[in-house]
């Protein structure tokens, strides 16, 4: 029932271009081409170096506090009546979400790298918050970049950014939002590239990227999988997990890529609805395309223009989407749909309410489709919904859409 | 480029920016006043290399809706009065992809287009794209930075065609520190790389500037600065006249410097 292949086509992606198949790349000006090359040399040397997984585990252990606990929503699970859902806690980490398992690796990266400066684009404000916390811890000189309208949104995480010690620029480029934050990065880093690592947050951006977040990130499948056959006896029937960049998704899917028994579903932003063009689906409504170094599925014009996306989460607020899941969605391996803003929305209170946890908007909309799915599989069954990060960033946004302001 | 010893002046606009009724008047004004080669910016959503000056160009073109199509509509309009001047169009990837590289190469080419450079395609995307641009007889320029290993000149010559040009600075366009001598020293290494003249472009902003790179390099690259004079002197009346007025004052002035016997 658990037939693992190997040697199976996910173990060998990206290939030495960082290509997925059609997808991935490295599409950036020339400048940067000789800093990918070199963080990838440092990288495989490193990936492969006893030491470094040692301090990095370590760090994981006891500064992240994983592992993070796989939970039986119990009470949930038996209202929607169906499948069993078990819940990833990496919103118990610290700093509250997943990213920190990614900036922790590399953090330790730059270190070794003797680079000063970190630099981080962010959209919710988890990445950038992650970016701050390791930065603090390291002494490192840290610049976020975030859309306006993000800084707007996510006051609460601005703030804890400047309490850690980091510099937030505000971005008011483009649509002021995550992808313009990344463009702004991307521009400070090629100023700034002797003495500057760029920590990228999500599994997109020019090769190596893509492959060192998803390897960072991977410890959540890794040990989402070992807690489902100790606690469980068996893996579980399906993965569900929310997908802007889609890091928090690739980290809990690819260790299960090769376990043919486990269905995989990748939850996109739908905002109003993906009939309103008001969303941020590319997966679901886009079409391949170039942008922020990678190939990948964007959400763009008939002129090849990158269009405003909407999301409740500004976490998702994001065109495209890691090159990965762009070639995962060709093959068929993961299901890729989407949930709205009102139904994400729904299963922040319900979660809230019925488990006493409260999700980050992001995760939710990993939820409401949990919800959907399991009330359509059996008792026999069961889900593991990634809840990548905690909802309190988020509780300005749930209280406006309520009418309540502080 | 670089006839008879005259050091070739490229300058840089944005399509449609700050009017498309502007950019064909715009560009006989450039050649009229100095320019050898025009280079022409595709509006992008998202222009990764730019500094403020020339992301604020694409802002306002992409306002009035300037698409690739519409970009070589300009150009072939150029072309009915001008048929000589080398163009080339600089923009970004994506427009490109979702044209289609032979569909891109054939409308390009058509429309009378001599050269493109994608700013963020490196040799190691740029084979799909290369054989489309070779049938049509398009030259693709390549950019080399100052952070180019020496060895990787060679894999960017391969590639490349029209010139190479030379990034003059790590940052992005209108960026402000300019070092000749580190310039002049990188020049060098390309030349022993490659027969391609080399044009340098990136933080080249007056007679002064210009006439220094020149004298290192085969041609030089004028953007920001001019498209930072054409959108002040247009101003919130819209006064094309003094657009162009400006952009001459500008062109003509470093063409003057360019010119000039290097001190």
């Amino acid at each position: 029932m658990t037939s693992k292949t190997d040697d199976s086509v996910f173990a060998m992606v990206p290939d030495a271009d960082g290509r997925f198949g059609a997808y991935g790349g490295k599409y950036v000006a020339e400048t940067l081409m000789s800093a990918l090359a070199e963080l990838e040399s440092v990288y495989r040397e490193l990936s492969a170096d006893s030491q470094f997984q040692r301090e990095l585990d370590e760090d994981l252990a006891h500064y992240v506090g994983r592992p993070s606990p796989l939970y039986e929503a119990r009470r949930w699970s038996d209202d929607i009546g169906g499948a069993r859902i078990f819940l990833k806690r990496e919103d118990l980490n610290h700093t509250g979400a997943h990213k920190v398992n990614n900036t922790v690796g590399q953090a330790l990266l730059a270190k070794h790298m003797g680079k000063r400066r970190v630099i981080a684009e962010t959209g919710a404000g988890q990445h950038g918050v992650a970016t701050a916390t390791i930065a603090a811890r390291l002494g490192l000189e840290c610049h976020v970049f975030m859309g306006e309208e993000d800084v707007r949104r996510q006051a609460l995480n601005v703030y804890r950014m400047k309490l850690l010690g980091a510099e937030v620029i505000p971005v008011t480029s483009g649509s002021r939002t995550l992808k313009d934050a990344m463009n702004e990065a991307m521009r400070d880093w090629v100023t700034h590239v002797d003495d500057t690592f760029y920590i990228i947050g999500t599994v997109a951006g020019p090769h190596p990227y893509p492959l060192l977040v998803r390897d960072f990130q991977c410890v959540i499948g890794r040990e989402a999988r070992a807690q489902c056959l100790q606690q469980a006896g068996r893996l579980p029937d399906a993965l569900v997990a929310c997908v802007g960049g889609g890091s928090n998704a690739i980290g809990l899917f690819h260790p299960f890529l090769g376990d043919e028994s486990v269905a995989m579903y990748g939850v996109e932003a739908g905002g109003h609805g993906i009939a309103t063009a008001q969303h941020a689906a590319p997966l679901n409504a886009g079409t391949p395309g170039v942008l922020h170094g990678n190939r990948t599925y964007l959400m763009q014009d008939d002129n090849g223009q990158i269009m405003h996306t909407h999301s409740i989460s500004a976490g998702l607020d994001y065109p495209g989407v890691g090159p990965e899941h762009a070639w995962l969605k060709d093959i068929g391996r993961v299901n890729y749909v989407v949930a709205n803003d009102d139904e994400a929305l729904a299963a922040f209170h319900t979660l809230t309410r019925v488990e006493g946890i409260m999700p980050a908007l992001e995760s939710s909309h990993a939820l409401a489709y949990a919800a959907r799915l399991a009330a359509q599989m059996t008792s026999e069954q069961f889900i593991v919904v990634n809840l990548s990060g905690r909802g309190d960033k988020d509780i300005h946004t749930v209280a406006e859409i309520d009418g309540i302001s502080f | 480029m670089s006839q008879q010893g005259r050091k070739a002046l490229l300058t840089y606009v944005v399509a449609g920016d700050p009017h498309p009724a502007l950019t064909v008047p715009l560009l006989h004004e450039l050649v009229a006043s100095g320019a050898d080669i025009i280079e022409l910016g595709v509006p992008f959503s998202d222009p990764m290399s730019e500094g403020p000056v020339i992301q604020l160009g694409h802002e306002r073109a992409l306002a009035h809706d300037v698409s690739l199509t519409r970009v070589l509509e300009m150009v072939r309009e150029f072309r009915r009065d001008d048929s000589d001047t080398p163009l080339l169009l600089m923009g970004y990837a994506n427009p490109v992809e979702h044209m289609g590289h032979a569909a891109f190469a054939d409308a390009a080419s058509a429309a009378g287009v001599d050269a493109l450079l994608t700013v963020d395609v490196p040799p190691e995307e740029v084979a799909g794209l290369n054989a489309e641009l070779r049938r049509v007889g398009m030259d693709n320029i390549f950019l080399v930075a100052p952070t180019t290993p020496e060895q990787r000149i060679e894999r960017i010559v391969a590639e490349a065609s029209g010139f190479i040009y030379y990034v003059s600075l790590k940052g992005v366009t209108g960026a402000g520190h300019l070092d000749t001598q580190d310039v002049a020293r990188h020049v060098g290494i390309i030349r022993e790389h490659c027969t391609l003249p080399v044009a340098v472009g990136f933080g080249i902003k007056d007679a002064d500037s210009a006439r220094r790179v020149a004298a290192e390099a085969d041609g030089v690259v004028v953007g920001s600065a001019l498209v930072d004079a054409i959108v002040g002197a247009y101003g919130e009346r819209g006064d094309g006249g003094a657009a162009r007025h400006a952009a001459a004052e500008l062109v003509g002035g470093i063409r003057r410097g360019i010119d000039q016997p290097a001190s």
